[in-house]
């Protein structure tokens, strides 16, 4: 019996919500991690059992999740109670700490703060969780300040790899609104070793050496924010999205501007066409038609709701340039919501499921690609991502 | 044995309800509790002070004896009644904990 699973991080929990692959009925389970937020969970593509989620807090710091049963149970992997001191393991879970170490790491430089000025790099939170495409031990995490971490003992310890933030641009690394954030991480399923970053506001990244070395891959992004429009680093990148069978082919939302790369991300080209306002944060592909997009326009960089009060997903079956609204099942009138970064997702059942959670609480879900919508939950807290498991 | 009042998030965190009770051998300071609390919870460490520099987190705050030690050295001894166990040492969140 086919199902999905939907991970749903909020700012004061996480929720999982389960349906049979009707999606017509769902169980909704949490708050898990009451209180805190839980900035993104994913399960592994290796064992959909095995989930990670990144628990962090303003107070109490970070906090590494795993459950090795679908979400019913959880532990944080480095850090049990120990009956006696020394006993077990010390809980090095939760430790994030940059390498600047002269045998494998870079040394820790400044990045550039709101106003220009240098500012230290300081670990804050982990954005987003990636788990290998093969194993489910090993998991890339993408951090604030803009960093890449890797895990390969089941997130029981985690260690840079310095070779992205050591690039050499670093200084010219800025913040947006949310943070200097390491927000995407897309693993190529034809090639082991390249992986694809996005980081706000320095851009898009990539490696073909499984993450030693990596090179801005920015070309074609205009951003009016920064001294000059098509420097090579500083462009506030929202996100990212790939098709598996079309790995070459890239889609991106930046702060304005849609655009897609059909070299890896070696040029970019815009595509926002005919959408009512560029500016958004999601943007994701449908599973089985790679050129069929979704993005969810925002009225602007400072006004984060939908234009007019009505939100709507737009579609393009063309790869961009071509848009259409979909409305059908949402709210058309007074709403005043956004969808962060990492807050859509599509299933891969027949009939492609598409998922989008808002700041408002609500995870809208699609079985019809997107033509109809339903609300699955309306009251959650606000919506910081939504990631979805085709259960087979 | 000295009592540590965890906020409630590190008591979840944890898996502890109420107090937490722990031998701390030698002086009995900041530095020493937090040593022995994050022995005995190796999932606390990094949440109430720092993994590699061990500085308090920000938002965090210590109080005995209706006393803010929160600006008092690590090292520095706690109050007798703390090493001796008639008060608790009481880690706060600031306006709660978020």
């Amino acid at each position: 019996m086919s199902g999905v699973r939907v991970l749903v991080g909020t700012r004061k929990g996480a929720f999982v919500l389960t349906a049979d692959g009707k999606r017509a009925r769902w169980d909704v389970s949490g708050p898990h991690f009451a209180g805190w937020e839980i900035y993104h969970m994913k399960g592994s593509p290796a064992d959909p059992d095995r989930l990670y989620a990144s628990q962090t807090s303003g107070w109490f710091g970070q906090i590494i999740q795993r459950s090795c049963d679908g979400g019913k149970t959880w532990e944080a992997p480095g850090g049990g109670m120990t009956m006696e001191p020394g006993q077990m393991p010390k809980g090095e879970s939760n430790k994030f700490v940059y390498d600047a170490s002269a045998e494998t790491g870079k040394p820790l430089t400044t990045h550039q703060w709101y106003d220009g000025t240098q500012h230290p790099w300081e670990f804050k939170r982990v954005w987003h969780l990636e788990p290998s495409l093969s194993d489910p031990d090993t998991v890339y995490g993408g951090v604030e300040d803009a960093a890449l971490f890797q895990t390969s003992d089941g997130g029981k310890t985690w260690r840079e790899l310095a070779g992205l933030r050591g690039h050499g641009t670093g200084p010219k690394w800025q913040p947006g609104a949310g943070g200097m954030c390491l927000h995407t991480i897309l693993l190529d399923p034809s090639n082991p070793k390249r992986i694809h970053v996005a980081i706000s506001a320095a851009g898009a990244f990539r490696s073909d050496d499984a993450g030693k070395t990596w090179k801005p891959i920015n070309r074609g992004l205009h951003s009016q924010y920064i001294p000059d429009q098509t420097a090579e680093v500083g462009h506030c990148v929202h996100r990212i999205a790939m098709h598996p069978s079309r790995p070459n082919t890239l889609f991106m939302q930046k702060h304005w501007d849609v655009l897609r790369s059909d070299d890896a991300g070696d040029s970019w080209r815009e595509v926002s066409g005919n959408l009512p306002t560029d500016f958004g944060f999601v943007i994701d592909v449908h599973a089985h038609e790679p050129e069929t997009v979704y993005v969810v326009p925002i009225k602007s960089d400072s006004e984060h709701y939908p234009l007019d009060g009505k939100l709507r997903v737009y579609r393009s079956r063309t790869g961009g340039n071509e848009w259409e609204a979909l409305t059908q099942g949402l709210p058309q009138r007074d709403c005043y919501v956004n969808v962060l970064r990492d807050a859509m997702a599509v299933d891969s059942l027949e009939s492609c499921g598409v998922y989008f959670g808002t700041t408002g609480g609500q995870v809208y879900g699609s079985t019809d690609g997107g033509d109809t919508w339903t609300a699955i939950v309306r009251d959650l807290p606000a919506v910081l991502s939504v990631e979805v498991q085709t259960l087979r | 044995m000295i009592r540590v009042v965890l906020p409630p998030h590190l008591r979840t965190l944890a898996q502890v309800k109420g107090e937490v009770q722990l031998d701390v051998p030698g002086r009995v300071t900041r530095g020493a509790v937090l040593d022995a609390l994050e022995a005995r919870y190796p999932v606390l460490r990094g949440t109430i002070r720092d993994h590699v520099t061990e500085q308090r987190r920000p938002f965090l705050r210590f109080f005995a004896c209706a006393r803010d030690l929160t600006h008092e050295p690590p090292d520095a001894p706690l109050p007798d009644a703390v090493a001796s166990g008639a008060e608790p040492f009481l880690v706060i969140g600031a306006i709660a904990g978020g």
